[in-house]
């Protein structure tokens, strides 16, 4: 009997942690088991050990502690005024799910957060517990994401460094006015603060060279956001200004977009429509382009009209297609950081064009070979035996590109 | 037609020493051919069997350097289940004969189809650390884990090591059909192929996974295909929670549309008197006139004078004794300071310091502030670049620093840099004719100007940059002189 209550209320809790799009479990500092007591570890890649029929990986357990909270944040399906089924987990349970989800080799570790009960600092405590306990009970060396209530006391957050790999703070919401009207117990001055701190004790564990002593460790993974779209009316160009201040203000490893999705039981003052699912994979293709490609916020705007990035074509495209006298891009030529400006041409890809060309000079063939489509790249592109002529100028240089249908089909 | 027998379909030292044979006999790629002892292969009519070549002198090894990057490729080709590899191993070391740099060239078609192997087997050895599933088992020894597992390309061995490192301290057995891989505790041990009857077929704590699986599935977000091509669907038969794939995904455009259409009920009773207190209702109020020091700290976070506080953390006050007799005026925050939220902590705030102890002045018995209380700057990547606040920004923030002025009446004000001045003098001055004299303020102080000492961090030249400095120390110790 006992059995099954925990696991009703593994389904409650799990249900009301799958808002929050994080799932990373990637980035922090390699460790195994060997020499130790418990099991766990982490080689710098991230696994995903499963995929939900939403597209989404699941690589931790993420669950809330608690979903009863005092806070009224509108989005939120455990928002206080929210009649949605209350449970709450003990910390040996999360402990003990963790451990036999583990052992099992179903995640990488645990996700774990909660909605605020009594006090800011209160719920803080009792998510560093399930860490600490993780950690130095059992030895626990596998994953932990810690999510910080921003109210918590600054000491709170220094321990929670010391046992989890990332921490992470969701500003939520791309507009400070829509934060202050829907969710009317944060203060975004308070998440940016929390954030600061994370950032300074990241920077503050890296020990300096020649330096004996170890600092301690805090939050080797870093720390992520996530801002929920289509909630407020914060257009694209907004949320990626939003983001490229949050990358460079506090060391952010991730920024996650969140399409405003329908929750059960739902406030009257937000849109109940199906989550703009486009919309979020064009703001994470605008987001990888300026972790990985070199373009700034303020570029990606260019491509947008209202400043919505177009939902047909990806935002490299759209940029490429407003700056065609950037284009063709001799690839046995053009440095590496005008290469990734060529629509279709990926990072690996581009390396790969980079690496081989000292050996060969490529033809068109090769460059097919390289890359996964070919037919995409070739009117942004010379090599030896292609030119585009006037294709890069084609007037229905869009169509052509975007041939295939993006809409997909459900195979069941 | 020459053939090599190899030990199994993973043998690459008997390979290795059959390649190396074939090319030092000269035998082509199409004439090559390599069999696994114990399968199927019927031999050709012309088929002849190399015999172990004697060691090669130490003239013809040299002439069989290849490139480690080769061995690399090859030790993962060998992984891949496609029965055509051992042939495009030898084409590639054939071809390294007069091609040295071929493996660095992978837009060739013979590399470039070995890296899409390569790829596979990595992907598969991937896929195995995400998609083993154990099961609990009891034996004399106590608890033990079995999984089945069947990877498409044979990398069990390779990829057993991972489950080593991971579960150190647990005794586990993972069984495919190309073997078995056992760890108990000290020593990890390989044996042969098993059967899916071999792996218990159940685990209590599986129905606790497929809850999870189904509560975390989110149905207004249906991408099935998206799902596929993480997790194919030849994996789905080894993966309890697969099972639930079907049910969740036909269930699911009825529940989003349930959620949708249902009316947003009454709130929820319990929400009078659990609710937080709305914090915005408490927002100091900004255009209060501060009375004391820790109005204007509170003012200053809930300022929206200007735009500038929408980028920045928080707003940074100055810092020092009520009763200073000398005021430093810098010109905003900068990256460091707006994190902390403490002004001049970053590295001009350092060069101050340094200045201001060869000068002789206590920094303890400084107020020191800015004219601009917000960090003005442009997103760059992963860093923030400073940008110099504008005349607009600089007379909307002066309500806080005048403020400041009232509150601590200093006898000297030193302002450090134009921003700075502008902010005190109400006209832009020009620091380097100005610097040093005393000017003289409505309010009975006395207005000083220097540089700001980003300035000094911001010189290329040695010489120039100690000249900087001791002009700036010199305007300090003068200050110092004229308050006695």
């Amino acid at each position: 009997m006992a059995r099954l209550d925990l696991r009703r209320k593994l389904s409650v809790l799990a249900d009301a942690a799958k808002y929050d799009a994080s799932c990373s479990s990637s980035g922090t500092s390699k460790r195994n088991s060997v020499g130790g007591k418990g099991i766990g570890s982490t080689e710098g890649m991230g696994i995903c050990h499963a995929y939900t029929p939403d597209g989404r990986c699941i690589s931790l357990l993420k669950i809330l502690l608690t979903n009863f909270c005092i806070y009224d944040c509108a989005y939120c399906i455990n928002r206080v005024s929210s009649n949605v089924e209350r449970g709450r987990f003990d910390v040996d349970e999360v402990v003990d799910l963790t451990l036999n989800f583990y052992k099992r080799n179903y995640i990488e570790g645990l996700f774990l957060s909660s909605g605020i009960i009594r006090s800011g600092d209160y719920t803080m405590e009792q998510l560093v517990l399930v860490a600490k306990t993780l950690r130095e009970v059992h030895d626990f060396r596998g994953y932990i994401h810690l999510k910080l209530i921003p109210e918590a006391d600054p000491k709170l957050v220094e321990m929670a460094g010391l046992y989890a790999d990332r921490l992470s703070a969701n500003i939520e919401l791309p507009r400070d006015e829509a934060l202050a009207r829907l969710a009317p117990q944060k203060d975004v001055g308070v998440i940016k603060k929390a954030m600061s701190q994370v950032r300074l004790g990241v920077e503050a564990a890296k020990p300096a060279k020649r330096e004996k002593i170890k600092p301690p460790k805090f939050a080797p993974g870093g720390q992520s956001t996530q801002l929920i779209i289509g909630a407020d009316g914060a257009p694209d160009t907004e949320i990626l200004d939003r983001s490229a201040s949050l990358y460079g203000g506090y060391g952010l490893r991730r920024v996650y977009y969140s399409a405003f999705s329908p929750i059960p039981d739902s406030s009257s003052i937000l849109p109940l429509s199906k989550p703009p699912l486009m919309r979020e994979h064009r703001l994470y293709q605008a987001d990888w382009l300026m972790r990985f490609y070199g373009f700034s916020a303020p570029e990606i705007g260019e491509g947008a009209s209202n400043g919505m990035l177009d939902l047909a074509v990806d935002p490299k495209l759209a940029w490429a297609l407003n700056k065609r006298e950037q284009f063709p891009v001799d690839v046995n030529r053009a440095p590496r950081e005008m290469l990734l400006r060529v629509p279709g041409l990926g990072v690996k890809a581009v390396d790969r064009i980079v690496s081989v060309r000292r050996y060969r000079t490529l033809r068109l063939e090769d460059v097919g070979r390289l890359t996964r489509s070919v037919a995409k790249i070739r009117p942004f592109i010379t090599a030896l035996d292609w030119t585009p002529g006037g294709l890069t100028d084609a007037a229905d240089l869009k169509a052509r590109v975007t041939s295939r249908t993006p809409e997909q089909l459900s195979l069941f | 037609m020459a053939v090599a027998t190899l030990d199994g379909e993973t043998d690459f030292d008997g390979w290795r020493k059959a390649a190396r044979a074939f090319r030092l006999a000269g035998v082509e790629p199409a004439a090559a051919r390599f069999v696994v002892a114990g399968t199927m292969e019927q031999g050709g009519l012309f088929d002849q069997p190399i015999a172990e070549e004697a060691s090669p002198t130490p003239d013809e090894r040299r002439a069989f350097n290849v490139p480690k990057e080769f061995v690399d490729l090859a030790q993962k080709l060998i992984l891949h289940r496609s029965a055509d590899r051992f042939d495009l191993m030898y084409r590639l070391l054939w071809r390294l004969k007069d091609e040295p740099d071929l493996i660095k060239v992978i837009s060739d078609r013979d590399v470039a189809d070995a890296l899409e192997r390569v790829k596979n087997v990595s992907r598969a050895s991937h896929k195995m650390k995400a998609f083993v599933r154990f099961r609990q088992v009891q034996d004399d020894l106590g608890e033990a884990w079995v999984a089945w597992f069947e990877p498409p390309h044979r990398v069990l061995e390779k990829t057993a090591p991972f489950f080593q490192r991971r579960f150190t301290t647990m005794r586990w057995s993972i069984l495919t059909p190309d073997g078995s891989a056992f760890w108990d505790g000290e020593a990890l041990r390989f044996g042969v192929p098993a059967t899916r009857d071999m792996a218990p077929a159940e685990d209590e704590i599986e129905d606790f996974w497929k809850t999870y699986y189904a509560s975390t599935f989110n149905p207004a977000r249906l991408k099935v295909k998206t799902m596929q091509g993480e997790m194919a669907k030849s994996y789905w038969k080894n993966l309890p929670e697969a099972a639930l794939i079907p049910e969740l995904v036909a269930a699911s455009s009825v529940r989003t549309e349930t959620m949708v259409a249902t009316p947003s009920p009454q709130p929820n009773p319990r929400f009078a008197r659990a609710v937080a207190p709305d914090l915005h209702m408490a927002r100091p109020d900004a255009e209060a006139v501060p009375e004391n020091l820790e109005d204007v700290a509170s003012g200053v976070q809930a300022c929206r004078r200007c735009p500038l506080y929408r980028d920045a953390t928080q707003g940074v006050c100055g810092e020092g004794p009520k009763s200073a007799r000398l005021m430093i005026v810098g010109e905003q925050p900068g990256d460091q300071e707006d994190l902390a939220g403490r002004a001049f902590i970053g590295p001009a705030g350092q060069v101050l310091n340094a200045a201001l102890a060869e000068a002789g002045i206590d920094r303890s018995d400084v107020y020191v502030t800015n004219a601009v209380k917000h960090f003005k700057h442009e997103p760059r990547g992963k860093r923030r670049l400073h940008k110099t606040p504008n005349a607009g920004e600089v007379q909307a923030c002066r309500w806080w620093l005048d403020s400041e002025r009232r509150l601590i009446k200093p006898q000297v004000v030193l302002a450090l840099g134009a921003t700075a001045g502008l902010a005190l003098l109400g006209r832009k001055p020009a620091v380097m004719q100005e610097r040093g004299a005393p000017i003289d303020l409505s309010d009975g102080s006395t207005a000083v100007l220097t540089v700001h000492p980003s300035y000094l961090l911001r010189l290329p030249d040695e010489a120039a940059k100690f000249e900087a400095r001791r002009l700036f120390i010199e305007d300090l110790a003068a200050v110092q002189r004229r308050m006695g």
